[in-house]
């Protein structure tokens, strides 16, 4: 039996009324998303191995309020997370911030926690913005809600030979020999592997060549064998991949085996980092690090660094800080440009990202259809009196390269 | 490969050894008497070495005059630990006891990680990078300094188990425990000083390996594991035993590093364990089972 609906004047003044408030209060809805701070959740290794780390990027995050704020751009809610340096608690945290009203998410440094972010972010369509994470997959999934600002790892080992290449030019001095050492984790053979592969396409205009290759165990209490191993090639340079602790270790070594290569050339973290340079002072000075960096002319730059100064004296300015401001920039940028926390339009509104005014080496930040940030630039920075200086390249550069360094048993 | 760059290498492992052994000789020492196996072993090394960074960041004080007063607070920690945690496990079955330690070295590296954070933390002293010419050797200053203080500490040790009343009292529990009852020994009192004087040698070795490398809270089970190997090789409850099997592993380690790869070292020594519990399970020093 069919029913019969009938229009009342009462049904039909309710009608009204009700489309009424929907429309009239349509756009305050608007205007309050624009007004209310975007919720965004940094998920970082706050603890585990990798807590130190964690702990610089969120000093990049401890800035960024003032700094937004200066640009005029929105403000942001942040809620922290804690991937525990674990790429299963990784995918959980993430779930569960979504979960409690995150709209974009932020991290995670490590390229295993922020794959599996990435994942848990396409799955429930919010959109995330990798501050730190080199492993090129991420970007190659066909994601349309995970977006990098970071170069990948091929890129950076190509700047790096491209950077040595152009300071043993400036200075009219480069090694011919060098030995390689690496740790054997996972970051270190994938490393090995990329060097031994990239440098080969640089070969011609590579001077040195590599003579032997030391891998060794980065937990290791002692590396003096490996070092007098590497003394006993006759090595003119060292070649490094390896982290903080064993960066230091193989410093002291170098000293105490009264070995002074021409020139330290790391590939990886350790050797720039505060705690290098205030453990072993004026030793530590001297390498030259090869990593993704920023542009110390940039007017951005001088802010962030500035307001890193303020917030946490004695900290020098480093890719942790940098890329993870960048990183909730991106985030400030595209929510006010999509005038709403909607997450297909803070997606549409990152992959149409153009900022100019930013910190990291390059034209900008822009996003090609994979999400990927591929013009940034890396740098060559060198440990000078206690301080990091860019070298090269030179359009992103502040001084100019040292080399060969100044022998230890000179200082 | 240079004779001088093998031997310069030799020495370095087997003054690392005496470190190592040092270490581990507390092990045995707790063993041998109290036949408790103490699974927090590294972890109370880690403490002894967060020790050094405080005072010689704090007061600058070297970690070699520090040797004697981390030591003394180590003996204290260990005496009360015995006295309070472990003596009600004595009689307990072993699996108990082995909770009890895994349980107390979780909870020191998790202390440690809230107190000091993770990063790596070192000490640089007057002669941190110093190294001595011997005939184109050269050798760790260091290194030297710190297997000096490890072998005099040991030296000690010997002559207290063998020339003092007190320390014949602890060999007599450690070879009857019911005739010391009977002869009216406090067995307890000796538990607990000998457990001191275990942790007294791991304060001593931590101190002294502050000045050849850096500590983290992590690195505390690494360095139980290393005892392990040392007193297994040795022979367990072996004093003689732990400072061989100390020896034996850091040369082993630097010898095998160099002349394969460096990233294989504890492989070498691992296969030494392996070895020795296939043809000598009773270890290099111990004695058989009766």
């Amino acid at each position: 039996m069919a029913s019969k609906t009938r229009v009342t004047r009462r049904t039909f003044t309710a009608g009204l009324g009700a489309a009424g408030i929907v429309a009239g209060t349509a756009p305050f809805n608007i205007i309050s998303a624009q007004g209310a701070p975007l919720k965004v959740g940094v998920l970082l290794p706050r603890s585990g191995a990798q807590a130190g780390i964690g702990q610089d990027c969120q000093r990049g995050v401890d800035v960024t309020a003032g700094l937004l704020k200066d640009l005029k751009l929105p403000a942001l809610q942040i809620m922290n997370g804690d991937t525990e340096t674990n790429v299963e608690v990784a995918r959980a945290r993430a779930e569960r911030l979504i979960n409690e009203g995150a709209q974009l998410l932020v991290g995670a440094f490590d390229s295993g926690q922020s794959t599996a972010i990435a994942q848990v972010a396409e799955q429930k369509g919010i959109p995330y913005v990798i501050n730190i994470a080199a492993a090129p997959p991420i970007t190659e999934q066909g994601y349309k809600f995970v977006f990098r600002n970071f170069p990948v790892a091929g890129r950076i080992l190509a700047d790096a030979f491209e950077n040595q290449i152009e300071i043993f030019k400036a200075t009219g001095n480069a090694p011919k020999t060098a030995v390689f050492m690496h740790v054997n984790d996972t970051f270190g053979t994938a490393m090995q592997k990329g060097i031994s592969a990239v440098s080969a396409k640089f070969a011609a205009d590579l001077p040195y060549k590599i003579v032997e290759t030391i891998a060794y165990d980065g937990t290791a209490r002692d590396l003096s064998v490996e070092v007098a191993k590497a003394k006993a090639t006759g090595a003119e340079a060292l070649v490094m991949v390896s982290r903080l602790n064993d960066a230091i270790l193989i410093t002291r070594e170098l000293i105490k085996q009264r070995w002074s290569p021409k020139c330290v050339l790391s590939m990886g973290p350790g050797w720039y980092e505060d705690q290098y340079l205030k453990t072993l002072g004026k030793f530590g000075d001297g390498p030259m690090s090869f990593v993704p960096w920023y542009d110390p002319n940039k007017k951005l730059t001088k802010a962030l660094d500035a307001a890193l100064a303020k917030a946490h004296p004695g900290v020098n300015l480093n890719t942790n800080h940098v890329y993870t401001f960048e990183a909730l920039l991106v985030a400030a940028d595209a929510y006010k440009r999509a005038g709403s926390a909607d997450p297909k339009a803070l997606a549409d509104a990152i992959r149409a990202t153009n900022i100019k005014d930013n910190v990291s080496p390059g034209p900008g930040i822009q996003f090609d259809a994979k999400g990927q940030n591929s013009a940034l630039k890396n740098s060559a920075i060198q440990n000078r009196a206690g301080k990091l200086v860019t070298i090269a390249p030179a359009s992103a550069s502040n001084a100019k390269p040292e080399h060969p360094m100044k022998p230890y048993d000179k200082r | 490969m240079t004779t001088d760059v093998i031997l310069k290498i030799a020495i370095s492992g087997v003054l690392t050894g005496l470190i190592y052994g040092l270490m581990a000789l507390g092990l045995s020492v707790i063993f041998g008497v109290v036949r408790v196996v103490n699974f927090a072993h590294g972890e109370m090394m880690t403490i002894a070495m967060y020790l050094v960074i405080v005072a010689f960041n704090a007061l600058g004080l070297d970690p070699l005059i520090m040797l004697v007063p981390i030591s003394a607070v180590l003996f204290a920690l260990g005496y009360l630990m015995q006295r309070a945690i472990i003596n009600p496990f004595i009689n307990r079955p072993e699996h108990s006891q082995f909770m009890l330690l895994v349980a107390v070295a979780l909870v020191i590296v998790n202390a440690l990680l809230l107190i000091f954070g993770p990063d790596s933390q070192g000490v640089t002293t007057s002669y941190s990078f110093d190294s001595f010419d011997v005939g184109g050797i050269i050798i760790d200053a260091g290194k030297v300094y710190a297997a000096i203080a490890a072998l005099i500490v040991a030296v000690l040790l010997f002559a207290f188990f063998r020339l003092t009343l007190t320390g014949k009292a602890i060999r007599a529990c450690a070879d009857n425990y019911n005739g010391a009852l009977v002869v009216g020994l406090n067995v307890k009192r000796l538990y607990a000083l000998t457990f001191g004087i275990g942790a007294a040698c791991v304060g001593a070795a931590g101190t002294m390996l502050m000045i050849v490398t850096d500590v983290t809270p992590a690195i505390g089970p690494a360095y139980t594991l290393l005892a392990f190997v040392i007193v297994i090789t040795g022979g367990l409850g072996s004093m003689p035993g732990a400072i061989i099997g100390g020896v034996l592993i850091g040369l082993t380690e630097a010898l095998g590093g160099f002349f394969f790869t460096p990233s294989a070292k504890s492989m070498f020594s691992f296969a030494i364990l392996v070895l020795i519990l296939l043809f000598r399970p009773q270890g290099i020093m111990g004695r058989k089972a009766a």
